[in-house]
């Protein structure tokens, strides 16, 4: 059977500049993978061209058997591949739950209706509340995304992500920025991720990491350092020599 | 929460019918100046269609104009070539004007920014150019003329005080009201916006953004080209200057002058530019973009909060509280001074 998500000798350079060597990956369903790697080992390069806002010099990636290498960013969401962004990316004047009833539109094929209002779709709107709800953002739910506190944005980020029932979800440094006393909102959200998901995490935070995964793939230079369970990453000479730093 | 919710947006029969009533109110209140109300309802549509592409799709075009004077001359030319009804010849100018921002929005909506807004000049200047040079079809520079436009719906004449050309421009501006405000309320119209906020953001929502703005380009382009129709039969002339720059630019004006993004705006802007431009030019011919200039600029730089609450103390009324939930369709600069308002 083929993996959720596979990635094969993937590849990208910048003109000169070589930023992606060669990454080899695959995801099952279910797993929790973090990717962790030192600033600039190219993590979130992966991630754009994973997730088609960058294409590959060479090398495929596949959902399911399906080669979506050549495909647009919006096929791939359709295909299932979700993604957040390090830097909170969200329309800020929009309220909250009109932001996830987009997310839905879209995940239901509606966003070129332009004669129906967006408040004749009750079924939708009911499921945006739901989600909301989940996260414990019911509350804010009518407020403008630009006035709630970062760590609220933060869960925003991931209620847009789930809203497109991915099967495939790539977490951009979901912490990022994030002050320590909201952090344990979003720890609970991502704990709680339904067990089909598959979740590839890029963190910088080790607590997160070694807590969340059950895989960690590390980069450096681009090219993938080590790939294994957080046991045996923790105890590799490679990793503890280019990463850790002892 | 005590204020209405931000997810209700406004009906779509408010701003037609209150165009409608403003339409009724001059028609018997200024009989004699029935020809600068329809002007004014004129502008008043072209400014909505530059609304759809400025305010709600951020994307900044000095080429609106040209959509404008494909409708001009699309319905000019029915009317001399085909047939003289005004109906037939509206739909005629819509599409003319649809269907040049399709194809010419094909190639500059791949582009964004000032290199876009560099495109949408040039291609405004290709478009006059074209227009000038086949003057055997569009009589050049003497412009289009010795068409006759059919009575409306085969009853109302086209009479000399323009009773029939206020009321039809009045109307068709009423139309599209309310068509756009239902394009604006629309998942459609929603995502456009989103895209104008962040297109990252809908590009990983799986929005295929280009093609959103195709489309909004080309309905905005539609109305453009209805009220180039809507002059072309009006003033019984379609003349080069409907495809100038000059005109791109004074549209943009009456769009910020009334603030863009929020439709009604771009009633207001066109109302008040054209009546500026009709009496301040009539006091005096030379100097009445002065005057304009002073308006834009006392616009662009004051705050609307700090010239609401000047005007509520000049009309002894006690000041509103600070509005903390904001509006959907706030600007930039709202977010900005909202960000300041302690949790």
């Amino acid at each position: 059977m083929n993996p959720l998500l596979e990635l094969r000798a993937l590849d990208k350079r910048f003109g000169g500049l070589h930023v992606t060597r060669a990454v080899s990956l695959t995801v099952e369903p279910g797993e929790r993978l973090a990717l962790i790697g030192p600033n600039g080992a190219g993590k979130t390069t992966l991630v754009n061209l994973v997730s088609g806002v960058l294409a590959a010099t060479t090398g495929k990636v596949l959902l399911a058997g399906h080669d979506l290498t050549h495909r647009s960013q919006a096929q791939r969401v359709r295909a299932g591949l979700a993604r957040t962004f390090q830097i909170t990316t969200l329309a800020a004047h929009l309220p909250v739950q009109r932001q996830v009833e987009l997310a839905l539109f879209e995940r239901e094929g509606l966003s070129g209706r332009f004669f129906r209002s967006v408040n004749a779709y009750p079924a939708l709107a009911a499921e945006a509340r739901a989600l909301l709800a989940e996260l414990g953002l019911q509350e804010q739910a009518e407020l403008p995304t630009g006035q709630l506190a970062y760590g609220e944005q933060r869960l925003v980020e991931l209620a847009l992500a789930l809203a497109l029932k991915p099967r495939v979800l790539l977490l951009d440094e979901p912490m990022a920025g994030v002050p320590k006393g909201e952090g344990a909102r979003l720890l609970a959200a991502l704990a709680a991720l339904p067990d089909t998901l598959a979740v590839l995490l890029i963190e910088h935070d080790m607590d997160l990491v070694f807590r969340f995964a059950r895989r960690i793939v590390v980069l450096a230079e681009g090219a993938v350092l080590a790939d294994g369970v957080p046991d045996a990453v923790r105890r590799d000479p490679a990793v503890r020599h280019a990463y850790l730093g002892h | 929460m005590s204020t209405a919710s931000t997810l209700t947006t406004p009906p779509a029969w408010r701003l037609p019918l209150l165009v409608l009533a403003a339409g009724a109110v001059s028609f018997f209140a200024l009989p004699d100046q029935l020809g600068l109300v329809t002007r004014i309802a004129i502008m008043a549509l072209l400014v909505l269609s530059l609304d759809l592409v400025v305010g709600i799709a951020g994307l900044a075009t000095l080429g609106q104009a040209a959509m404008f004077g494909a409708g001009a001359y699309g319905a000019g030319l029915f009317a001399l070539h085909l047939h003289g009804d005004p109906l037939l010849g509206l739909m005629v100018g819509c599409a003319a004007g649809a269907l040049l921002a399709f194809l010419t929005g094909a190639f500059v909506l791949r582009y964004q920014g000032f290199t876009f807004l560099m495109l949408t000049v040039a291609v405004s200047q290709i478009a006059a150019s074209l227009v000038q040079r086949g003057r055997d079809w569009t009589g050049g520079d003497d412009g289009l003329t010795g068409y006759t436009v059919a009575p409306l719906l085969g009853q109302f004449n086209f009479d000399l005080e323009g009773r029939t050309a206020a009321i039809y421009s009045v109307a068709v501006l009423a139309g599209a009201c309310w068509l756009a405000r239902r394009i604006v309320n629309s998942p459609f119209g929603l995502a456009v916006r989103g895209i104008h906020e962040n297109r990252a953001r809908m590009a990983a929502l799986g929005t295929p953004v280009f093609l959103r703005l195709l489309g909004m380009y080309t309905l905005a382009g539609g109305l453009a080209g209805a009220a180039g129709a809507l002059a072309a039969q009006t003033q019984g002339v379609v003349g080069l200057d409907s495809l100038s720059f000059g005109l791109s630019a004074e549209l943009l004006v009456m769009l910020v002058l009334g603030g863009a993004g929020r439709l009604h705006g771009a009633l207001i802007g066109a109302l008040v530019f054209t009546l500026l431009h009709h009496t301040a030019a009539s006091i005096n011919p030379y100097h009445w973009l002065f005057v304009v200039g002073g308006v834009l600029m006392a616009v662009v730089l004051v705050p609307p909060e700090k010239a609401w609450s000047w005007l509520r103390a000049r009309l002894g009324r006690p000041q509103a509280g600070r509005q903390v939930t904001g509006r959907p369709e706030a600007g930039p600069q709202d977010a900005e001074r909202a960000a300041e308002v302690p949790r």
